[in-house]
């Protein structure tokens, strides 16, 4: 293993504290409870945006804390969700009085941890959660006999959303509803070139030899649900784009945000290959892009691969994400 | 006269349990490699290390009080799905079995009322590929020798045998609940790793609970 780490075990306390360095102002960090705090939290008579999950996925928590995102962010452990604690004291931080949303991925650990913190929550103030579970990942094909499917890059598009509608003032119930919306019109599919390797774990997660790639995976080192041999981008991005676009019509209505993501070990030059691809395959569709994002915003540790999101947009979808954002990870209109 | 279970038989189990996961902990992390992601040993080790810590720093005063702080612990350290169910097993056992020293009746309950825990935590049945398809027969041939009369090694006996056959039948089973699920009939012919750390407790308690009083 050869990572830029100090040792394994302190990886996410080290980062947390380069994060803190990094953003003054712009974040404060809890480092006891592993919370990414907006440098203003809590924002008196905003809903507050609470997300986390395992760490590993940068810039995906943390790293997308700040005016017109998230409130703050819970890091687990890598690829391991926070516990109720820092989901607790990551809610309290941040209420301002108009209620708290909780963002989750549809995970069996992070969906229970965040359940036993919304009870700890009520049990201990009056603080209204709302929680809101991603589950757009299409590799998951059936939900009956699985954990349902996986929340992935649609969890991005979501906080940036959401957090655009929270900044606007809008209340609690109609930026949970917003976020059930965009989470039923998004879909996503994801491939991988190489596995990972967990730092606890020290070796990767599992042997992918050269000349085959998993198709499906998901953003933990988990491997996909079919293997094959290494194909042309033209040629990924129907694998990839072909089970999305059977799932849901994204034909009708006012078109897509498009969304071509990075899994941490894949450069942008071959992002935007992908990206060209996908375009392609679109306009064939009769799918009209509104608003696209190319880059790597939801990883799996140092995997190599991408993942293919399509999320169907319309005019107040467009506009709130088109709407300011000052984040570490997503910065513009400011 | 039935074995009585205090506090310090109980944190004995606890500590043994701990010992046996930091023993297992790369293979309970391997198994998880194969169909999960690979910190089920890595994540038991650190919880139960924190759980020994506390008992360490000041144990608790009777039965009830210890699992309570156990489960505490496990749901505050783990993370990931282990915690909260782990977390929830203990808890659930300290609120059924009562503050004073138990017997064996009492510690079959306080296992059943843990096991009722999980399912509701889990939202996960038998035959789902996961720590229930061990705990589950467990608490069963539990029951069933305790209400026999059995002596309470016998029955801890018991238990473990049948948690070690659910355990071994996790390998052919497709998984249904959590990251295995993912996999679908990849996850074919893998023993389950949450089945594998439950027959840990099982073991410990069978190896710590039923000394022979002197």
């Amino acid at each position: 293993m050869k990572k830029l780490i100090n040792n394994p075990s302190d990886v996410v306390a080290d980062a947390l504290r380069g994060m803190a360095a990094a953003h003054p102002g712009l974040l404060r960090i809890d480092h006891e409870n592993r919370i990414v705090f907006r440098g203003d939290a809590p924002v008196q008579g905003k809903v507050g945006l609470v997300s986390g999950g395992g760490s590993g996925h940068e810039p995906m928590h943390g790293g997308f804390v700040g005016p017109g995102m998230l409130d703050a962010a819970c890091a687990g452990e890598v690829f391991t969700s926070p516990v109720p604690d820092q989901v607790l004291a990551a809610t309290q931080g941040v209420d301002g009085g108009a209620g708290v949303l909780h963002i989750v991925k549809n995970y069996t650990g992070d969906v229970m941890n965040f359940e036993m913190a919304a009870e700890m929550v009520t049990a201990e103030s009056g603080t209204e959660v709302v929680a809101v579970v991603t589950d757009d990942d299409v590799a998951v094909q059936d939900s009956l006999y699985t954990a349902g499917r996986r929340g992935v890059g649609v969890t991005v598009l979501l906080e940036k959303i959401a957090g655009a509608a929270a900044e606007q003032g809008r209340p609690l119930a109609e930026v949970a509803d917003l976020a059930r919306t965009v989470n039923a019109n998004g879909r996503s599919m994801g491939m991988a070139l190489t596995s990972c390797t967990v730092p606890a774990a020290g070796k990767p997660t599992f042997d992918l030899p050269e000349g085959e790639m998993e198709i499906g995976v998901g953003i933990h080192g988990e491997p996909g649900r079919r293997r094959v041999p290494v194909a042309p981008a033209r040629e990924i991005a129907e694998m990839l784009l072909e089970p999305i676009l059977a799932d849901l019509d994204f034909g009708a209505g006012d078109g897509v945000l498009a969304f071509v993501n990075g899994l941490g070990g894949t450069p942008l030059i071959e992002l935007y290959v992908m990206y060209a691809e996908v375009a392609a395959i679109l306009e064939r569709s009769g799918v009209t892009v509104a608003r696209s994002l190319v880059g790597s915003y939801m990883t799996s540790l140092e995997m190599a691969g991408c993942s293919v999101t399509l999320l169907k947009v319309d005019d107040d979808l467009v506009r709130l994400w088109d709407a300011p954002v000052r984040t570490p990870g997503l910065r513009w209109g400011v | 006269m039935a074995a009585e279970l205090d506090v310090d038989r109980l944190q004995a189990w606890v500590r043994e349990f701990a010992r046996t996961v930091a023993d297992h902990r790369d293979e309970l992390t391997e198994l998880d490699s194969a169909i999960g992601d690979a910190d089920h040993g890595t994540n038991m080790d650190r919880g139960l290390s924190a759980a020994v810590a506390a008992l360490d720093a000041g144990p608790p005063a009777d039965p009830a009080a210890l699992l309570k702080q156990v489960g505490m612990t496990l749901v505050s350290k783990v993370g990931g799905a282990s915690g909260p169910l782990y977390g929830t097993f203990f808890l659930r056992m300290a609120g059924a079995g009562g503050s004073g020293p138990w017997d064996p009746a009492a510690f079959a309950t306080a296992l059943r009322a843990g096991l009722d825990g999980v399912i509701a935590r889990g939202k996960a049945e038998p035959g789902d590929k996961t720590m229930l398809d061990a705990l589950a027969p467990a608490c069963d041939a539990l029951d069933a020798a305790v209400a026999a009369g059995e002596p309470f090694g016998t029955a801890l006996a018991a238990a473990v045998d049948a948690g070690r056959r659910g355990r071994d039948a996790t390998v052919p089973m497709q998984a249904r609940k959590g990251r295995a699920s993912y996999l679908g009939e990849r996850s074919v012919g893998h023993q389950d790793p949450g089945a594998t750390s439950t027959v840990l407790l099982l073991e410990a308690a069978a190896s710590t609970l039923a000394v022979p009083q002197d």
